[in-house]
């Protein structure tokens, strides 16, 4: 090798890419193999895909998918963040005794699968109580021991009703999920700079406060993705509401139809294409979401007009 | 609240005393009895190394460290305590926060809000913690932005702007609750050399206007130009202190002597290095 004289002076760059024959193999091989599947979709007549659709837009499956799987996902998860935040920030709590029935709450309903605790609300709650009242605690007792008519009860729920509605099931899931996002609130939490809630504390913002105005929406950088996989594991996890029993569910009416027409897998194709369309649509909702709780984050000014200036250093 | 009468504050009494203030962080004795006065408009530095306790003094003095010993008053009012008749009652929450209104706070690390503009980093405490009319905040913040220099940035977030200009965003942020004492902790220190002046400009600024303020620095320059009395400490006490005519160039102890010749040789440095630095990109272009 020689060195060139400074003489010739190179000029623009204009190189070949380094070659990757694999991933032309590998492209064919996949083209072959969906050539394969969609031959089969068409040459095989049980897949029946006229049938699934004609599935998926009967009326007890469209009112399952809307009652029971779309609002109980939504009824559920807004139960499950709200609840899930309110037990992470007892969780980090200094009273010892909120810190207690935080790790409680968690251990428990982290520890039951949703199937058996649904099952449970479903017919067990009923049968140990089959109503309950809200009133001063120990006041039937109180009043019966001193004679009184006035009992001290404000209002009774009817167990035994109540357990077998949609709502019930909604709170089941919704208690099941508060558990789990506690955990998740409770990273996002504390992935946030200690200075933050510092320089809060230092303008005179009370805790609460500054959790509310400084700590959680930057922690919901954190939080919003796994949320968006947690409100995605719900929509299948809706499907469970059949222990309650609640029949008003996609999957339970979509293989109603299937076993009492004998189209056994178009009744699960309807079930499929349903939930893909769900998951999809909510992973652009979670784009959304992802992008606002990203603000002053990233290295894209949000505002054209006050683009970084050159050379600046961020923190 | 009342204080005994050797501590109550008048006009011409001290607007921050510590008395004999004590810290221990896990056995560890950061703080062994700190006296200081700050009177009103008065420009306090304190100087000393690392693990001085410099810092940590400061942190007590709004309370993001609650003391183990000694007493501090702000205004007469005793940090962080009900003193009644001679018991000490922790003071609540929301009394805390009260305290602290009334102190604003420069952090070495900014510690601005990311999800906030400019302009809303500076309007948040006001709107939330003092219920101040929205639009007059918004006018506030503007008038304060402009007098850090940053008139044009309203809109941009921290992560748009260098540290010099985060850093004068955070200052305008404390002024926007009008406290009557500012602390800064080492409010340089994280940054690049070539934006320290304009963040020391502000400060000076703020200094002329009578702004009472405690500087935890080691900008030496600003120190013996601004500061009206100097305090060096090291491990956990106040080794001498007096105005900076004395302390900095006429120091009495070996420790704060050595200190200085340190911190001399560093300043040199790194003069040099700036120095050497623009040599070359001058001859770069």
């Amino acid at each position: 090798m020689t060195t060139p004289s400074t003489d010739d002076r190179p000029g623009l760059i204009d190189a070949r890419p380094v070659p990757h024959p694999g991933r032309w193999v590998a492209l064919a091989i996949i083209v072959i193999l969906i050539a394969m599947m969609i031959s089969s979709f068409i040459t095989n007549p049980r897949w029946d895909f006229s049938k699934a659709f004609e599935i998926m837009v009967q009326t007890p499956v469209l009112e399952g998918l809307v009652k029971g799987t779309i609002v109980g996902t939504i009824g559920a998860m807004v139960i499950g963040i709200i609840g899930g935040v309110i037990i992470a920030i007892l969780r980090l709590s200094t009273n010892p005794v909120l810190r207690g029935v935080s790790f409680v709450y968690t251990w428990f309903f982290r520890g039951i699968p949703r199937l058996v605790l649904l099952a449970m609300i479903g017919s067990g709650i009923g049968f140990l109580y089959s109503k309950v009242d809200f009133g001063v605690p120990f006041g039937q007792q109180f009043a019966s021991w001193l004679g009184l008519s006035q009992d001290f009860t404000f209002f009774t729920l009817n167990v035994n009703q109540f357990s077998s509605t949609l709502l019930a099931g909604i709170v089941g899931l919704g208690l099941s999920e508060a558990a789990y996002m506690a955990e998740i609130a409770r990273a996002g939490i504390l992935s946030v700079d200690k200075g933050q809630a510092e320089a809060a504390a230092a303008l005179g913002m009370s805790r609460g406060r500054a959790m509310r105005r400084i700590v959680l929406p930057q922690a919901m950088r954190v939080i919003v993705p796994p949320t968006g996989n947690e409100a995605i594991a719900m929509v299948k996890d809706t499907s469970l509401l059949s222990a309650i029993p609640i029949i008003t569910e996609l999957f339970y009416q979509t293989s109603a139809i299937g076993n009492r027409t004998l189209l056994i897998m178009p009744a699960f194709v309807a079930a499929t294409v349903w939930y893909l369309l769900i998951g999809s649509v909510m992973m652009v909702g979670q784009y959304f979401l992802e992008k606002r709780f990203g603000r002053g984050f990233g290295t894209k000014p949000t505002n054209k007009r006050f683009a970084r200036p050159a050379g600046a250093g961020g923190a | 609240m009342t204080v005994s009468d050797s501590t109550r504050t008048g006009d011409d009494q001290p607007l921050v005393r510590a008395l004999n203030v004590m810290k221990s962080f896990h056995g560890n004795e950061v703080l062994k009895g700190i006296d200081l006065d700050v009177q009103r408009g008065q420009v306090v530095c304190l100087l000393g190394p690392s693990g001085s306790g410099k810092t940590t003094f400061l942190r007590c003095i709004n309370q993001l460290e609650s003391i183990d010993g000694g007493r501090i008053w702000v205004d007469g009012d005793l940090v962080g305590f009900r003193d009644d008749g001679g018991q000490l009652h922790h003071l609540s929450d929301k009394q805390v926060a009260a305290q602290r209104r009334e102190i604003g706070m420069v952090f070495q690390r900014f510690n601005l809000f990311p999800h906030m503009t400019a302009l809303e980093n500076i309007c948040e405490a006001p709107i939330q913690v003092r219920g101040t009319d929205k639009k007059q905040a918004r006018e506030r913040a503007l008038d304060l932005l402009r007098q850090v220099g940053l008139g044009d940035k309203p809109a941009a977030y921290p992560a748009q702007l260098s540290g010099g200009q985060q850093q004068r965003v955070a200052i305008a942020r404390a002024l926007a609750m009008d406290p009557k004492l500012m602390l800064f902790d080492e409010p340089t220190s994280a940054l690049d050399p070539e934006l320290v002046g304009d963040v020391l400009k502000v400060m000076r600024d703020l200094a002329d206007q009578g702004m009472t303020m405690i500087v935890v620095t080691h900008e030496m320059g600003f120190a013996r130009d601004v500061a009206d009395h100097v305090v060096f400490m090291d491990g956990g006490v106040v080794v001498e202190q007096g105005s900076p005519a004395d302390v900095i160039n006429n120091p009495q102890h070996e420790r704060t002597r050595s200190f200085l010749k340190r911190m001399r040789t560093e300043d040199e440095e790194a003069a040099a290095d700036a120095a050497a630095a623009d040599a070359a990109a001058d001859a770069e272009a």
